[in-house]
């Protein structure tokens, strides 16, 4: 390891979602209750699985068709999400790999566990995935997803959203999130989005729309960057010779 | 510098498995097979190991929906792809059913670390499923390894002595190593803030 960079910076629990919150109701049992121990990053948490743009199929990055038959298309609104991968000094992310999954148009999930009533749209499967390119930028395209209606209180509905898995270039940047759309009323009644503590932490995950990016008669465009967790540039870290 | 903030997380919800496994829930025409299934192959060196558990919730049931990752080091302790193709990165789904979930996998050698001491054999857990609202790190640590673990510099943060069992894998008759996550009671799993 030629690694002379130092460790992750700590995290900011002043921004991120504690694991109790009551009004999330799942959260009640499966919360941990005693305090985390405290971990300066090691290797193990400062490595992490790295991926080939090779292992990509060329219709990953497009929902809209990833699933349907031949020469068919998924139904909705058809839109681009793009933006920034970055970290928390500001460096662009590159070959993050980005997992997406959302329901579709009406607000459907295709997955045996999910009761709603709206129906499936056969030519739309949910899943995308796409990798940075060389200074942290991605884009995919889909249909924008229905907001949902979900088991908490009587009454709780998903604003729309798609869901994100990033990998970035370690374990220890791990993170999976939820994109909102801009202007959604459901976003601010939503007891998930609620756990996040911080207001502007919260609205940093409410992607603006993007007219510049449009595709005229095509597709509107949404933009979404996400900040990974950053390592301290120290130069003179506490570390025997040869680590 | 320009100090940025890390993205806020959310729940991986009821249907991660639609982004992370597809495969595993019936979306089988996208990607030719789940990220993370496999993670070991013929040239790799090193004990072939299988290690499988549940995670349970504060009710003692175990949770249907959860994702589980694991990172760990070679046999010679070393992260990344090595040339014998050995990721080091799995991913399984909990069972539909049961929750349980197996990786079959090879046993990590110990690991350097800052302090010069090595780090004891021991895999990475990132667990994440609805009503978590952030992935939770732990470690598994190998239950014929008592002496490393006397000089692991990770395991020596735990002040409750009493609580390092509960990283513990146990060895059992079939052969595997089972190891159970708890994410609440008396069994309560150490979870780390990294
Ligand atoms: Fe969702």
């Amino acid at each position: 390891m030629t690694d002379t960079k130092g460790g992750y910076m700590a995290r900011d629990w002043t921004r991120q979602p504690p694991a109790l919150t009551p009004r999330y109701k799942t959260s009640l049992t499966r919360s941990p209750r005693l305090a985390k121990i405290s971990l300066p990053s090691t290797l193990s948490e400062e490595t992490g699985p790295v991926f080939d743009q090779n292992m990509l199929g060329p219709l990953d990055n497009d929902l809209i068709t990833n699933f349907a038959a031949p020469g068919e298309m998924a139904l909705g609104p058809r839109i681009i999400v793009h933006g920034h991968v970055l970290d928390e000094t500001g460096r662009g992310v590159p070959n993050a790999l980005i997992e997406v999954w959302q329901a579709n148009a009406g607000g459907r999930y295709r997955h045996k566990n999910e009761g709603y009533l709206a129906p499936l749209d056969p030519h739309f499967g949910g899943c995308g995935r796409v990798m940075t390119d060389e200074q942290g930028h991605y884009s995919f395209r889909t249909v924008k997803p229905g907001p949902y209606p979900w088991p908490n209180g009587v009454n709780d509905w998903r604003p729309a959203h798609i869901h994100f898995s990033v990998f970035g270039q370690s374990f220890a940047q791990r993170l999976i999130t939820q994109m909102y759309f801009e202007g959604d009323p459901l976003i601010w009644r939503c007891p998930i989005v609620a756990a996040i503590p911080d207001r502007d932490a919260t609205e940093r995950l409410i992607a603006p729309l993007d007219m510049q990016h449009t595709i005229p008669m095509d597709a509107q465009a949404y933009r979404f960057d996400i900040v990974l967790r950053g390592r301290r540039a120290s130069y003179f870290e506490n570390r025997p010779e040869g680590m | 510098m320009s100090k940025l903030f890390e993205s806020a997380s959310q729940t991986a919800g009821p249907y991660v498995h639609i982004g992370c496994v597809p495969n595993f829930c019936g979306i089988s025409d996208v990607y030719p097979n789940d990220l993370g299934e496999r993670m070991v192959t013929d040239a790799a060196p090193g004990e072939r190991i299988s290690i499988t558990g549940a995670v349970f919730d504060g009710t003692g049931a175990p949770l249907k929906d959860v994702l589980v990752e694991i990172w760990q080091a070679n046999s010679d302790g070393h992260y990344g792809n090595d040339a014998s193709g050995f990721t080091g990165w799995g991913r399984q789904a909990g069972h539909g059913e049961t929750g349980t979930w197996q990786f079959d996998t090879i046993k990590p050698g110990p690991v350097a670390h800052a302090s010069g001491h090595l780090m004891a054999p021991h895999i990475t857990f990132w667990i994440v499923a609805r009503g978590i609202n952030i992935g939770l790190h732990t470690r598994m640590y190998f239950p014929e390894d008592a002496a490393a673990h006397a000089d692991d510099p990770v395991l020596a943060r735990i002040e409750d002595k009493s609580r390092i069992a509960t990283l513990l894998a146990s060895r059992a008759d079939d052969g595997m190593y089972h190891f159970n996550i708890h994410l609440q009671g008396p069994q309560e799993t150490v979870f780390f803030d990294v």
